[in-house]
């Protein structure tokens, strides 16, 4: 599909993408693109067998990323990624499955199969990409969405708290659990890295700017203006450990 | 000397100025010129501070962009670091 005049060497991460579906749906800012760099090189570094891994997502703008990677790709109804991944684990029982989807597809509508793939200790990596908002079909509120926010489906600002993901599915007992920011690119790369090593129910939240129809009706800028955020409320943490319980930085930046 | 440079396909850049931004020595700029679908891709404006980390490229969220080494007398390799 792309004219691109052929450069004399490849971008790395080439490898274990689908070049020819280059370029993305995601808009400009969108920072799902940057998790995926992460997880390409993460991919590559562990050196586990490609041909023996799977990417399954749900629907959604995060639901496209299995669609990108050169792997065995499935692209599920929404909100019932892990139930199709458990099943192909089942079956096949020597392939890594991947989980890789949306906040709204994996927590929301798809919320219970989380909780029990979770309490069942099922082998797969869940990477979840948490925009805090249903961004595809128009931005309405997830349970991921902070308390306050606008978005459709909640135009004089959410009544409800959002939930912690990482606590959740620790509570439900998985044995590794992790949350990054886009911005985390290197950090991201090594914790994806060591949870593909890993046995077990592994969750990995990665919050990601989506400018388009999270931050614009929050009049939060663009996506570089998120990635900024991350970055400042991290130092922020840095300096003032007891924010960084819970999600006290993000609910600093979003009650308005 | 440069100890890197950076590739650029400038026909799959959004111009959202994450490269630019994160750029450890601020090698980055985005450039006047628009690409076909009307975006303005980035160029090196201080080319001679690349170190070919491919800290761009592991922030470009549309695979437009990546670092690399130049090869060393001491035995370095091509390739992101
Ligand atoms: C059963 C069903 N219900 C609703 C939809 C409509 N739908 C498609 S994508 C989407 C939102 C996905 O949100 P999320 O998982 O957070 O992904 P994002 O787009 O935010 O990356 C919804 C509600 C659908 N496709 N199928
Ligand atoms: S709507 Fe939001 S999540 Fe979807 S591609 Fe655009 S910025 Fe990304
Ligand atoms: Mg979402």
């Amino acid at each position: 599909m792309s004219t691109t005049p052929e450069l004399a060497i490849l971008n790395p991460v080439e490898e274990v993408l689908r070049k020819d579906r280059i370029p993305t749906i995601w808009c400009p800012g969108c920072g799902i693109g940057t998790t995926v760099n992460s997880f390409a090189y993460a991919l590559m570094g562990t050196g586990i067998d490609l041909k023996k891994t799977a990417i399954v997502s749900g629907i959604g703008c995060s639901g496209r990323v299995s669609g990108y990677m050169a792997l065995d790709s499935f692209h599920t109804t929404h909100g019932r990624a892990i139930p199709f991944a458990t099943g192909l684990k089942l079956a096949n029982p020597e392939l890594n499955v991947i989980v890789y989807s949306g906040d709204g597809d994996l927590t929301s509508i798809g919320g219970n199969h989380l909780v029990h793939a979770a309490r069942r200790n099922m082998d797969l990596l869940v990477v979840c990409v948490n925009n805090m908002i249903y961004a595809m079909t128009g931005g309405q509120a997830a349970a991921t969405t902070p308390g306050n926010s606008m978005s459709t489906t909640t135009p004089y600002g959410s009544f409800e708290p959002e939930i912690c993901l990482p606590q959740l599915v620790d509570a439900c007992g998985a044995v590794f659990v992790a949350r990054w920011t886009a911005f985390h690119v290197k950090q991201l790369e090594r914790t994806m890295a060591k949870a593909l090593k890993k046995k077990g129910f592994r969750f990995i939240e990665v919050v990601t700017p989506c400018p388009t129809l999270y931050q614009r009706r929050n009049n939060m800028g663009d996506g570089l203006a998120a990635m900024m955020d991350y970055k400042n409320s991290q130092q922020d943490q840095e300096r003032r450990p007891h924010l960084r319980s819970g999600h006290g930085a993000r609910r600093r930046y979003h009650r308005r | 000397m440069p100890k890197g440079s950076v590739a650029i396909t400038a026909e799959r850049c959004k111009g959202c100025g994450f490269c630019v931004e994160f750029c450890p020595t601020h090698v980055l700029e985005l450039s006047s010129a628009f690409n076909a679908k009307g975006y303005h891709p980035p160029h090196m404006i201080t080319a001679e501070k690349c170190s070919g980390c491919n800290l761009c490229g592991m922030y470009c969220p549309d695979f437009a962009i990546f670092g690399y080494k130049f090869p060393d007398l001491k035995g370095g390799k091509v390739g992101p670091a």
